[in-house]
């Protein structure tokens, strides 16, 4: 098998491959939604409340903001 | 110390809007002058035979391109990069000197840049790689801007308080990543003191790539330059700017995370579409138009989730016009995405390929939907800067009709030259013989250049209006309050 040929196998399988991860990803984001496990649609919020003084949507939590 | 509290600062915001207006108005202005050209060669001479060299065809080509992709849309993106960025991280660039004096020196440089750029042009200094024309030492300062953006996504990124990063920063994100990648490849090139010494100007210099694979990076370059320059940043204004207009929540905010996903697994492989029937493999070919074709969805799921976020709520798009230029917007960026699939199938390409149906599905993108965009995104950011209402709300309406009006005549005139240029282009007598010359499609396309230039002119008249209204927004308007900014942008009569 000449080069090219292998390079073209490659492709083909690299692309079946990533679309497999794509859709595992789509997947996994609406059935985690489904069951509960995750919230993706309260995201959007972070833009409608977006003032400095809102409360964050995650907050991310600084020790050493505390002392 | 006085005690105040803490605030978004948009003083590099409102550096970029100043400029993305002010080139908006210059770029288009040249792609106008270009467009009566085309119809009346004469306008070769716009300002005496002696100014010839200057305000020709192939020299202001590439000052439009240039000055409307890297100096009106590029200035907006970063314009809303720095207010949107800060808003949905929760953090203000008052809060750390450094990012504020990076911030100012991406803005300056990137001028000192855009200065030299084009007096280059206008010189006729140019490597003739299209839409990346600039010699070597601009492609390194353009690396210069690009790394002190990254420092700001990345910084900011570093310091905010929410957690989770809102989709249209990772928008920006894809923006920043891609580009990098193009911009390098692309311009990968020897300076010609070093390939051959004593030979041309030291500021020239050669590409690394040769023939087809030359024509195949530039491609790759080409097409992910609309992708990462024209697309992902204008997305990321769209999936902040109509939702936060219309008091609404995303549609989909699932749809909007698996539709990034998709646009950036399948965009980077269509730029082959630009090369078909020429001397590269055959089957890049083809993955070129199969990907371009795959490109629909994740576009449409964009799309439809900016439209579906009006769910309800359609009575705003009669009331704003705001909401009028986003609509719209998400609209012509449906109606694009399905068009330029259908010039990437092989059959159809064949036809249109080198035809100006090629010039109307880029400017119906670039100036029903990038444009609208920007302009939107602008409008929107203007009172919460400036602490002032929109100057005149039927002005900005009617800037609309104006636009609207000046893209459809744009495209459908540039759809009928297009289809009609290749047809004539192809026809022959049953011996082979071609049926018409050059000059025949010429003689036949006139009247659509013509209208086309109307087209062009109308759109240029709306900005016009647009820098009037903004002009006077950010100097004369009524003075709001914080209470009025929450969702619809307020405006004067």
């Amino acid at each position: 098998m000449d080069i090219a040929t292998l390079q073209a196998y490659g492709f083909f399988f690299f692309t079946a491959f990533m679309v497999v991860i794509l859709y595992s990803y789509i997947y996994h984001l609406y059935s985690s939604q489904k069951d509960g496990s995750r919230d993706y649609e309260k995201y959007s919020n972070i833009a409608l409340h977006d003032e400095i003084t809102d409360q964050p949507v995650e907050e991310i939590l600084k020790d050493d903001e505390k002392k | 110390m006085e005690n105040r509290p803490l605030e978004y600062d948009y003083t590099v915001a409102k550096l970029f809007m100043y400029n993305a207006i002010f080139v908006g108005v210059a770029g288009m202005l040249a792609g106008v002058v270009l467009a009566w050209q085309m119809a009346f060669p004469q306008f070769n001479y716009i300002l005496g035979v002696n100014f010839a060299e200057y305000t020709n065809f192939g020299r202001l080509r590439a000052i439009h391109t240039d000055s409307v992709i890297y100096g009106f849309v590029l200035s907006a993106v970063w314009s809303t990069w720095y207010y949107v960025g800060q808003r949905v991280l929760k953090v203000s660039m008052a809060e750390s000197k450094f990012l504020m004096f990076a911030g100012k020196a991406h803005f300056w440089i990137y001028m000192a840049a855009s200065v030299i750029i084009v007096i280059g042009l206008q010189l006729g200094i140019t490597s003739s790689k299209e839409y990346s024309e600039f010699e070597w030492p601009i492609d390194a300062g353009i690396v210069v801007v690009w790394v002190l953006w990254g420092i700001s996504i990345f910084g900011l990124i570093g310091i905010r308080r929410e957690k989770s990063l809102y989709i249209s920063i990772w928008y920006y994100i894809a923006t920043f990543l891609a580009v990098a990648m193009l911009h390098i490849f692309n311009n990968a090139e020897i300076p010609t003191w070093i390939a051959a010494p004593g030979v041309g100007n030291w500021y020239h210099s050669v590409s690394m790539y040769a023939g087809t694979n030359d024509a195949l990076v530039q491609w790759w370059f080409g097409h992910n330059a609309v992708a990462f320059l024209l697309t992902t940043p204008i997305i990321a204004m769209s999936y902040y700017f109509l939702p936060k207009e219309s008091g609404q929540a995303v549609y989909s905010y699932k749809l909007s995370l698996l539709a990034f996903w998709g646009l950036m697994f399948v965009y980077l492989w269509a730029g082959g579409h630009h090369l078909l029937f020429s001397t590269v493999p055959d089957w890049m070919q083809t993955m070129g138009s199969v990907f371009s074709v795959v490109l629909i969805l994740p576009s449409w799921g964009s799309a439809v989730n900016m439209l579906l976020t009006m769910k309800g709520e359609w009575q705003q798009v009669a009331a704003s016009p705001l909401i009028k230029f986003m609509v719209m917007a998400s609209t012509f960026y449906m109606f694009s995405t399905l068009e330029g699939p259908i010039q990437a199938i092989k059959s159809v390409n064949a036809l249109a390929h080198f035809t100006d149906w090629i010039i109307g599905h880029v400017h119906d993108g670039a100036l029903g939907w990038v444009g609208f965009m920007v302009i939107a995104a602008l409008s929107h950011m203007a009172p919460r800067m400036f602490k002032r209402e929109i100057y005149s709300k039927s002005l900005l309406g009617t800037q609309f009709w104006i636009q609207t009006l000046g893209v459809i005549l744009y495209f459908t005139s540039m759809w009928i030259a297009g289809i009609t240029q290749g047809m004539m282009w192809r026809a022959h007598d049953e011996f082979g013989n071609l049926a018409y010359s050059f000059i025949d499609t010429v003689v036949v396309l006139h009247p659509y250049f013509t209208i086309r230039a109307v087209g062009g002119t109308l759109y240029l008249i709306g900005m016009v209006m647009f820098a009037y209204n903004m002009y006077k927004t950010m100097t004369s308007s009524r003075v709001v309050e914080e209470s009025e900014l929450q969702n619809a942008t307020p405006m004067g009569a």
